[in-house]
């Protein structure tokens, strides 16, 4: 059986560069297996520009983002496998792989980074009635088609939800001569950068219907339209309000599920909110030597945030191994989402294993506009910061600097809340 | 005096910002975190542009598609007819990222650049 000391699933933005910062910090033995024929994931399909503003001081699209990623991790001579898939990684970190040359093979770790992003919610999750007529379509999956293989599916669209996917396919459409009806919110606000609002709806003059869902896919074989409705407070459909759209093409884009089969089955825990892994601030899941980071890890929606994250798992990763062990046997401090703040990555601090400041990641409830952001260690209020505007769609970042961290250690609980004007 | 709400897209931030005109020049902007902000809405109110990006088709490439951008932001008004010339053009593979596909898209003195490679 092969042997490595770190073995990266998923080669997208999150595992090259985890993979790259644990080969800076001395660790050479490392493989990443991506089960796409190229590296860089989901940004090979995302060739809008906004990436790398922070990472590489310029505003790039995805596909060019990738392609430096990968470039980097060329030059290191970091190893990596293409059109492999990993279906498993038991307990002593053998990850089983499958791919066309080889069959199913195994692959001994002695750490293992979970960087497998996230895929979309389809219709199932979120049941829509009609038939199931040829037309309804995941957004991101036409993002696929169009952007990757040159096939556009329809000519009038109705976009279902306005996160940034939707947003990026409205105007996606549009440039390709398609009508783009509406973009249907159920929640009174977008998901979306408001960004995307502007540059993707408001330039090409596409309305975007808040408090409204698709109550019906109209037609059977070949889709004829859908019907809108208003909804209330609880997104339930008002009667009476309904109103037919006719379309041939209906996009859904209604969130993102990280994609943790293979962490559940290794006996990761989960959190709830994120679907994702529950992780300390060195981004240890509770199995010792597995790591996550990027998509897996919490849904979001700039990829710098997704390379800084993985950076430190790189790193701890690289840590790990150098030191042979974890020292968990220090105090943990819980961190504690309240009032209005959905949740916080990580989940906990381990003093013993603490080296640098810690990026806490959090996204909040609601729409907020000139709140603070207050940060309590206890009793004791550590950070009282001013956002101009805070939405759900938007992950938040508050730094927690190491020192003042060890000067509260008898802290046993850091919460985070929002303190609306 | 005028006064306009204006959304920065300059960056993900996405700052609101009131936009002062007088006699409609800039004369104020407020709400901006940084100086990127200001430069915008000058020009959004003066010049309003973007950058456009979409694929053009490849030959005996490994993929179909190779994707491109606008090496600058081009007028808004001029959206469609880049799409019009970046539609009507197909390249052979290879391709380097960085590669000009279309130079001077419909006379914007702006190329059109690959922003992948295609082997
Ligand atoms: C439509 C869309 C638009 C976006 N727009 C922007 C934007 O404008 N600006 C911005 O900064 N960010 C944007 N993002 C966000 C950013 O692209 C993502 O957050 C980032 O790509 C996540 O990186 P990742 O590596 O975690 O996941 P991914 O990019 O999804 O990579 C995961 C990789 O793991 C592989 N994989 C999964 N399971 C396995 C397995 N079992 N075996 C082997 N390989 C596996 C997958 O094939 C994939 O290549 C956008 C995202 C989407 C979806
Ligand atoms: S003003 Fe600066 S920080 Fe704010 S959105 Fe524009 S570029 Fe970003």
């Amino acid at each position: 059986m092969k042997e490595y000391d770190i073995v990266v699933i998923g080669g997208g933005p999150a595992g090259l560069a985890a993979a790259y910062s644990a080969k800076e910090n001395g660790i050479d033995n490392i493989l990443i297996i991506e089960r796409d024929n190229i590296l860089g994931g989901i940004l090979n399909q995302c060739i809008h520009n906004g990436f790398g503003l922070h990472v590489f001081k310029e505003e790039l699209t995805g596909p060019e983002y990738a392609e430096r990623y990968a470039n980097l991790v060329e030059e290191k001579n970091i190893e990596y496998i293409l059109n492999s898939m990993v279906l498993s990684v038991d307990e002593n970190k053998v990850v089983t792989v499958m791919n066309e040359e080889d069959g199913i093979f195994e692959i001994q770790a002695k750490a293992v980074i979970l960087a497998m992003g996230c895929r979309e919610r389809s219709r199932g999750a979120i049941n829509i009635p009609g038939y199931r007529p040829s037309g309804v379509f995941s957004a991101g999956m036409v993002q696929r088609l169009m952007n990757m293989e040159g096939y556009i599916p329809g000519k009038e669209v109705v976009i279902f939800g306005s996160g940034d996917i939707g947003l990026i396919m409205a105007r996606r459409m549009a440039l390709e001569g398609a009508k783009v009806k509406a973009v249907v919110e159920r929640k009174p606000y977008s998901s979306g950068l408001q960004r995307n609002i502007v540059q993707c709806l408001d330039d090409y003059d596409i309305p975007l219907l808040y408090q409204h869902t698709v109550s019906k896919v109209v037609g059977k074989d070949r889709m004829e339209g859908v019907v809108l409705s208003k909804v209330d407070d609880k997104k339930q459909a008002i009667p009476g309000t309904e109103e037919f759209v006719s379309c041939d093409t209906l996009l859904l884009s209604v969130g993102l599920i990280p994609e943790n089969e293979i962490s559940r089955d290794l006996g990761v825990k989960m959190n709830r909110k994120t679907s994702g892994p529950i992780v300390g601030e060195n981004l240890m899941t509770n199995v010792e030597g597995v790591f996550a980071c990027g998509n897996v890890l919490h849904v979001h929606d700039l990829v710098d945030h997704v390379t800084m994250e993985s950076n430190i798992a790189g790193k701890k990763a690289a840590e790990y191994i150098k030191m042979n062990k974890v020292d968990t046997s220090g105090k943990k401090i819980q961190l504690i989402p309240d009032k209005g703040v959905s949740y916080l990555v990580p989940d906990h601090i381990n003093l013993s294993t603490l080296s640098d400041d810690v990026t806490v990641r959090f996204r909040v409830t609601d729409v907020y506009e000139g709140a603070y952001v207050d940060v309590n260690f206890d009793d004791e209020l550590a950070i009282h910061r001013k956002k101009p505007f805070l939405a759900p769609g938007e992950m938040q970042e508050i730094k927690l600097k190491k020192d003042y961290i060890l000067e509260h250690q008898n802290t046993d609980n850091i919460t985070f809340k929002v303190e609306a004007k | 005096m005028e006064e306009k709400n204006l959304i920065c897209i300059s960056c993900p931030i996405g700052c609101h910002m009131t936009v002062t005109l007088d006699n409609e020049e800039v004369s104020k902007v407020e709400g901006n975190t940084c100086k990127r902000g200001a430069a915008y809405a000058e020009k959004e109110i003066t010049n309003p542009t973007r950058f456009v990006t979409s694929t053009v088709k490849v030959k005996n490439g490994q993929v179909e598609r190779v994707s491109v951008k606008t090496e600058l932001d081009i007028p808004k008004s001029k959206i469609f007819d880049v799409m019009k010339e970046i539609n009507s053009v197909e390249v052979s593979a290879p391709v380097k990222m960085g590669d000009t596909i279309i130079e001077n898209v419909a006379g914007t003195n702006v190329n059109i650049i690959a922003t992948r490679s295609v082997k």
